[in-house]
């Protein structure tokens, strides 16, 4: 399972790995959106959480139909599902490298990023926890959608459409999170529930994700 | 080349790969019926039949990707090395990289003997996507070695090698049955491994008949 984790991660970082393509796209938005919505200082800090919490959500949502279609055209989704790894143990590695090589950028770019929308001081803790706490979920319901829509050319249309809704309570809890944050509010009741979306997230989809493989390979 | 097993290369189990009036289906239509053979270590059987007639529905079932639609399959399971059509080869990494990590997946250590049994000793820095295809299957082919599996199950092998490496592989494959493997095979050409037998499934072909609507789902 180690040698897997590496092995994403490596193949991540080496050319046409889409490993900054994430970033990318965070930073894309983040910085148009000033841009676009013009000089109004107040209404960027009122809106900043949220902004950078859909940055976040769509950065993540872009590189999600990598995670198996590349191992299932090559061939190496077949051998792997022959070798000794339990399928559950290989969504689970799969799931934890998309969330190394896409979401964990996130977090560490997002503090960067929220000078750029005038996020207000006491916010950026309360970005930073919040998005460290809901990423992990983000790339374990994206690894099941990626699962579901393995065997499909192209799929990446049918699998935005069927993650986005599971990523709504990720993006309520967390917004809010960070916002109340930023206005200087207790945190306390959104950070708890986006931290048990993400842990039941964590803990059951691998599970489901490996089934719905298994009758994809068929 | 010396036909001599390796030291410590013999495989400690002695099972017998037995299949019992296997019935396979695709998309949850019968293809093969009451298909029944055993294989014991040190033998090698050959699948033979025209484009369609479904050997690689058979393979994929005996390696475990698949559920038989009736009938038993013993000796299987984490025996089987699967090799397919498609090599499982990354093309950003090395030679060398690829095969230790399926080494490393199977829980082996040793590259250097698959390395030198296949001829690619020299191309072991060059990236896998700057193989030829005939070098890129040998690689594939060379996986198997690093598998410690006994049981090859391998979907025409030969496609794309030259005669050399034919050779190269039927020396491989002669050298694992000696050491108490053995391999299933479907091909369409001579091996020229005197100790493989031939098998055809054509007279294994199911009668037509529709499927359940959802037979595909379950």
């Amino acid at each position: 399972m180690i040698a897997l984790l590496l092995r994403d991660l490596r193949l991540a970082v080496r050319a046409g790995g889409g490993f900054g393509l994430g970033l990318a796209f965070f930073l894309i938005v983040t910085v148009l959106v000033p841009l676009g919505v013009g000089p109004q200082t107040a209404l960027l800090a009122r809106i900043a959480p949220g902004v950078l919490w859909i940055g976040a959500l769509l950065a993540c949502l872009l590189s999600l139909d990598r995670i198996f279609a590349l191992d299932r055209e090559d061939g190496s989704l077949d051998l792997l599902a022959t070798a000794p790894l339990p399928m559950e143990g290989i969504a689970f590695v799969k799931a934890l490298a998309h969330w190394i090589t896409t979401g964990l950028p996130l977090v560490a770019a997002a503090p960067l990023l929220g000078v750029l929308l005038n996020l207000p001081t006491p916010g950026y803790l309360w970005l930073l926890v919040s998005l460290a706490l809901g990423t992990p979920a983000l790339s374990v319901i994206g690894t099941f959608g990626a699962a579901l829509t393995v065997g499909l050319k192209r799929g990446g249309l049918l699998l935005s459409l069927l993650v986005l809704p599971l990523y709504v309570p990720t993006l309520i809890f967390g917004a809010e999170a960070a916002r109340r944050g930023a206005e200087g509010m207790d945190v306390q009741t959104p950070l708890l529930m986006l931290a048990g979306i993400s842990a039941g997230a964590v803990a059951l989809l691998p599970f489901a994700s490996a089934a719905v493989l298994r009758i994809n390979l068929r | 080349m010396p036909l001599s097993p390796r030291a410590g290369s013999g495989y400690p189990k002695r099972m017998v790969l037995d299949i019992r009036d296997l019935t396979v289906s695709r998309g949850g239509i019968p293809v093969l019926e009451g298909v029944s053979f055993e294989l014991a270590p040190g033998h090698a059987l050959a699948l033979r039949g025209p484009n369609g007639s479904g050997k690689t529905t058979l393979l994929r079932t005996i390696a475990g990707l698949q559920p038989p639609h009736s009938g038993s399959i013993s000796g299987a399971g984490e025996r089987i090395a699967y090799a397919a059509h498609s090599d499982g080869l990354k093309a950003m990494m090395t030679v060398r990289e690829n095969l230790a990590f399926w080494a490393s997946v199977f829980g082996e250590t040793d590259i250097s003997t698959a390395l030198r049994d296949f001829d690619l000793d020299r191309l072991d820095d060059r990236l896998a996507g700057a193989l030829s295809a005939g070098q890129k299957r040998r690689l594939g082919l060379a996986r198997l070695m690093v598998t410690g599996r006994p049981v090859w199950v391998l979907d025409e092998p030969t496609v794309s090698l030259d005669a050399a490496s034919v050779a190269l592989f039927a020396a491989a494959v002669r050298r694992h049955l000696q050491a108490g493997g053995s391999a299933l095979m479907a091909t369409h050409i001579d091996l020229g491994i005197p100790e493989a037998q031939g098998l055809d499934v054509t007279p294994f072909k199911a009668a037509p008949r529709a499927a359940a609507h959802d037979e595909a789902f379950l």
